[in-house]
């Protein structure tokens, strides 16, 4: 499903944030990225939605090489990645229903396919009932679940999250973290990077540390593994 | 791409002006303004042209012809150079106008005192002779010069070479102008437009990570650029018509009869109309494209 094969992502002004990764992730799999800040994990998760192309490597996801995907590809690339980040950029004008109806406009789904299906999520991450408000009238917990509505609502096989829960409180987390868990349940891969040491702890799963842009330790079931 | 998704950008291009209601009020205020003044000066300058060409139509040759004694052998002569004038490549008309004509174009035009000369007029038959180009005025007046049977060739020498040189000079500023005025047009257009964009790079990055293409982000952005461009338009092209249709009201009875005219209402309008429906238009879709392609690159 998703493949590094030795990547190297050097940047323009000498920083070297990816020093010969590779690591298999497997269909289903749900993998937390664990690391100091500034070891590589940013990096590590652009690498993965061609925000960022690697310098020599192959990143190999549903079995697309990014490093030889063209340009004019990569939003169809985007479309089978959901992709949640710390800040949730939603769309500041337009409605929460309209938000996630974005995703699906963008790939020309039929008005009445995307009606159904934008309920559908917004349902599953339980704000049916603010589908008019515009993001800055929510919470940052329900922000942050309108992004993720919005990054499955084309049924991805892949999910991205980048600290989904920097921004939030320890209650709110636990809310993110249980509609990650009910999407990993679902099918979807999920990787998701975060400094939340309680539920790398709590929810045991594969865990990948990140130090000086290497993976210096892989486990299944591990732990966090820093003091905060 | 798919009707319903044009469709899609066209309504989003709309409900976008509304969204970034101060953005677009400022964007057609910069719109406003600009063409207003592109109107207006395209307008006069047009006009000056006009005044120009019909100053320079009006230079003709004045050709004295001999005076011949034998009547026959006169009339002769004088249609052997008309002729000959005639078949000359660079002239366009020439008009005969006899000594008796003359003097009664005199008689009209300084009194009746004149008339005491009918008696013995004396004046020349006169030939009235046009270039095709009226800057080879001179040169036409040098060929009929070396024509038998020519008494005096005269075509307002000197005044006419100032005349055609304040007026080259004259339409070259006026172009020059112009052309200034056109540039910063839309350098202040697309700027406006661009401030309006880069409030709004957030969106477009946001909208390149759910998976949007380049064009579906530009469409939406290029089409509000031309409605600013449009709605921008709006006040120029009544502003400059409804003025130039009260100055021409104003202007043309009074210029009646004189050496130039006004151009007419109806040409003239639909042009400058054009022109600045044109450049709103033209500017808005170009501002725009340019200004979103920066932020592409996510």
């Amino acid at each position: 499903m998703i493949e590094m094969n030795n990547v190297v992502k050097k940047y323009p002004n000498g920083v070297v944030a990816a020093n010969g990764i590779t690591v298999h992730i497997k269909k289903g799999e749900f993998v937390y990225i664990v690391g100091p800040s500034g070891a590589g994990k940013s990096t590590f998760i652009k690498l993965m939605y061609r925000e960022e192309k690697p310098t020599s490597g192959d990143v190999i996801i549903n079995g697309i090489n990014l490093r030889t995907l063209k340009n004019n590809r990569v939003p169809h690339l985007r479309r089978h990645l959901g992709v949640v980040f710390q800040d949730f950029k939603l769309l500041p004008r337009l409605t929460v229903y309209e938000n996630v109806a974005f995703a699906m406009e963008v790939i020309e789904e039929q008005p009445s396919v995307i009606r159904k299906r934008v309920m559908e999520v917004l349902e599953l991450v339980g704000l049916k009932h603010k589908v008019r408000m515009l993001p800055n009238e929510l919470s940052g917990g329900e922000q942050q679940r309108v992004a993720i509505a919005r990054s499955i609502v084309n049924r991805p096989k892949v999910m991205i999250a980048d600290e989904p829960t920097g921004n939030l409180d320890p209650e709110t987390s636990w809310e993110i973290m249980n509609i990650f868990e009910e999407i990993n349940r679902q099918g979807t891969t999920i990787l998701m990077a975060t400094h939340n040491r309680e539920i790398v702890n709590t929810v045991r799963k594969r865990v990948i540390a990140i130090e000086g842009g290497m993976i210096v330790r892989d486990e299944y079931g591990g732990d966090y593994g820093y003091e905060n | 791409m798919k009707t319903r998704t044009i469709a899609r950008h066209f309504r989003e291009s709309f409900k976008s002006l509304g969204r970034n209601s101060w953005m677009t009020l400022a964007s057609i205020s910069a719109v406003t303004v600009t063409l207003l003044l592109v109107g207006v000066f395209a307008a006069i300058m047009m006009n000056l042209n006009k005044v120009a060409s019909d100053l320079e139509n009006d230079v003709e040759i004045r050709v004295m012809i001999d005076i011949i004694p034998e009547a026959e052998e006169a009339k002769l002569a004088e249609e052997q150079l008309l002729d000959e004038i005639h078949n000359m490549p660079d002239v366009e008309e020439v008009t005969y106008s006899s000594k008796e004509q003359e003097l009664s174009k005199l008689i009209k035009d300084f009194g009746d005192e004149l008339s005491l000369f009918e008696q013995n007029n004396p004046l020349y038959n006169v030939l009235y002779v046009k270039a095709v180009d009226p800057l080879k005025t001179a040169d036409v007046a040098k060929q009929i010069d070396s024509l038998d049977n020519t008494f005096e060739v005269k075509y307002g020498e000197g005044k006419v070479e100032k005349l055609f040189n304040f007026l080259e000079i004259a339409r070259n500023v006026g172009l020059v102008l112009i052309l200034g005025l056109l540039f910063t047009a839309m350098f202040l257009i697309s700027n406006t437009i661009r401030i309006t964009i880069i409030a709004r790079k957030d969106e477009i990055e946001i909208m390149k990570l759910v998976g949007a293409t380049n064009s579906f982000v530009r469409i939406p952005f290029v089409l509000e650029g031309m409605w600013l461009g449009l709605i921008g338009s709006v006040i120029p092209v009544a502003a400059v018509t409804i003025a130039y249709y009260n100055i021409y009201d104003l202007l043309a009875p009074r210029l009646k009869g004189e050496l130039f005219q006004l151009l007419e209402v109806t040409p003239l309008m639909y042009q400058v109309n054009a022109l600045i429906i044109f450049i709103g238009m033209f500017i808005g879709i170009w501002g725009s494209f340019m200004s979103v392609r920066k932020f592409l690159k996510v």
